[in-house]
């Protein structure tokens, strides 16, 4: 067996763990601050967060609300419609990761082929990052309206925005790995530049790759769920996380558990990622001669 | 032109970042003729511009000034008609491809067909008698099978001529010996034309029927010893007449040190 098929079970051992852990913290500090009256023990210094029903929940009213109706007396449990919702955000995420991946790829090439434009651009690329998401949606939104995107498309495009910067930046890198001896190499085999591209720096540029799609499919679906909550799009999981916000008085666990979607969906987009680089590198995963 | 040598070098001269920051006189007004078939090492002081030489041949640089031939054509075209192949002192084999995959990456290059292709790669992995390395990636090989790889895939769409830059530099002594004998009877068996760049002295007299003998930086032609050792066998090591090439060698180096 390789060594990565050894550690999976291992990992989603770990992983349980932690889950375990963390609700049993989350629970024993709901249990001290109900016995302290909301301070730490022997002190009178308040906890940072208060231990009442409506900022804590139970841990298993969390759970208990999955199965409840999402609506008084329908038929879909809460969990069924967050699955939904979150596969609605997948989608828009999706194709956000995919136009951002894609538009990512194209600038790094653009940028190794031209030190001018790898000058001129980066700069630019660093600071289009640091536009708040929220106040960017809405102008992409707006826009989107005014020509032939429907709000939908211009939450995918939220969410290519974010996805394309570590793509880009981590793919230049890559794509400037192969040390100058393959590069001569290619040469000597007056190798076109397109070949050196598909043969060697792509190739090459598989290990930095990876690790920005890690990070750009993660906050693909942070680029939906924000878009889907400045334009409002019906259907997702941020719509969701909207109205159940505004209804946090009369149920704080639903909150919870469409924050807990979010999350799972994020490590779904993750877990995707992983497997297709386990895929596209499994040559060099292998350890043992055969 | 002349079409009589495989390599002709006239007064080259190779400075690297001429008229900027950071000028460096790598080689000059270096003269050199290399016969087909020929196997001619280039041995001198680290930092002489023997690297420099090499890839001039190869056209991977230009020279300052000069002119090369390759086979009777200017270096640039020999490059393009793919008339050389070339190994290094690391192996520089892709580690993604699987042994096969990377003899045949310039076949690939080449446009030849697939099948075509997997015959070539298993000649060349019998040759280089690693056959059944084909399907395995490179991190599983030794570092000596690797180099064996890189040659396979230098020679791997037959060129007259092979480059080869300090090939054996990271290999224990044994497995050089070895592998120094493998290339002898190789490049006998395909009659190729060899420059090869080394730091070994023996290594040096053991291969080549010349050594040319650098100086230090600019690089100039310091001498050149011509070595006649017949047939290499393994006990050509221990021939008296192997050990005064070698010793020729060492003074030559230790004068152009002294001259320094
Ligand atoms: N691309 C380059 N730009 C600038 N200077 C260079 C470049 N390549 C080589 N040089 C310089 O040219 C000189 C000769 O280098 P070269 O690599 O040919 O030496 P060498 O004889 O192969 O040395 P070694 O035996 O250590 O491999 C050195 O001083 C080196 O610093
Ligand atoms: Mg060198």
């Amino acid at each position: 067996m390789t060594e990565v098929g050894r550690r999976a079970p291992f990992q989603i051992l770990a992983v349980v763990a932690v889950l375990v852990a963390f609700a049993t913290l989350w629970e024993g500090y709901k249990a001290m601050g109900d016995a302290t009256g909301g301070t730490w023990p022997g002190t009178d210094r308040e906890l940072p967060v208060a231990t009442d029903d409506l900022t804590l929940p139970h841990v298993h009213e969390i759970l208990g609300t999955m199965v409840d109706p999402v609506q008084r007396g329908g038929d879909e449990t809460l969990a069924v419609f967050l699955v939904k919702s979150a596969w609605f955000t997948f989608k828009e995420a999706a194709w956000g990761f995919a136009i951002g991946s894609v538009f990512g790829l194209g600038l790094a090439i653009v940028m190794l082929r031209s030190s001018f434009l790898d000058r001129g651009l980066l700069p630019w690329i660093n600071i289009s990052q640091t536009i708040p998401l929220i106040a960017l949606a809405p102008i992409v939104v707006t826009w989107g309206r005014t020509t032939f995107l429907s709000d939908v498309q211009a939450v995918s495009l939220i969410a290519a925005y974010l996805t394309f910067f570590p793509v880009a930046v981590n793919g230049l890198a890559g794509l400037k790995s192969p040390p100058d001896e393959s590069l001569e190499l290619m040469d000597s085999y007056a190798a076109p530049w397109s070949a050196t591209l598909w043969k060697l720096r792509f190739p090459a540029a598989r290990p930095y790759l990876f690790p920005a799609f890690k990070l750009a499919a993660t906050l693909s679906v942070v680029g939906a769920i924000v878009g889907e909550i400045s334009s409002g799009v019906r259907g997702g999981l941020g719509r969701v996380i909207l109205d159940f916000a505004g209804r946090y008085s009369t149920g704080p666990e639903r909150l919870y558990a469409a924050v807990i979607a979010s999350a799972l969906l994020g490590l779904f987009v993750f877990g995707l990622t992983v497997i297709a680089e386990r895929i596209a590198l499994r040559g060099q995963l292998l350890e043992d001669v055969g | 032109m002349t079409g009589d040598a495989a390599v002709r070098v006239r007064s080259v001269e190779k400075t690297f970042n001429l008229g900027k920051v950071g000028e460096v006189a790598a080689i000059r007004s270096v003269d050199l003729d290399v016969a087909p078939g020929e196997f001619v090492s280039l041995i001198g002081p680290s930092g002489c511009g023997k690297s420099t030489l090499l890839r001039l041949i190869a056209d991977l640089i230009e020279p300052s000034s000069g002119t090369i031939e390759v086979f009777g054509k200017p270096a640039a075209q020999a490059r393009l008609d793919q008339d050389y192949g070339m190994a290094f002192q690391r192996s520089g084999l892709f580690d993604w491809r699987k042994i096969a995959a990377n003899i045949e990456l310039p076949l690939e290059l080449m446009g030849w067909t697939k099948e075509k292709r997997r015959q070539r790669s298993a000649e060349m992995l019998r040759l280089v008698k690693l056959d059944e390395f084909a399907d395995h990636y490179p991190q599983q090989l030794s570092g000596g099978m690797q180099q064996r790889v890189a040659i396979a895939r230098a020679l791997s769409f037959k060129p007259q001529l092979l480059l080869m830059d300090e090939p054996f530099g990271a290999l224990d002594e044994m497995t050089r010996e070895h592998m120094q004998s493998e290339l002898i009877s190789i490049k006998t068996e395909l009659d190729t034309t060899v420059v090869f760049v080394t730091h070994s002295i023996a290594e040096a007299a053991f291969m080549s029927d010349r050594v040319v003998v650098l100086s230090p930086r600019p690089g100039e032609i310091h001498e050149i010893i011509d070595v006649d050792l017949g047939t290499r066998v393994p006990d050509t090591r221990e021939d008296p007449e192997f050990f005064k090439k070698a010793t020729e060698i060492r003074e030559s180096l230790r004068s152009v040190k002294a001259a320094e």
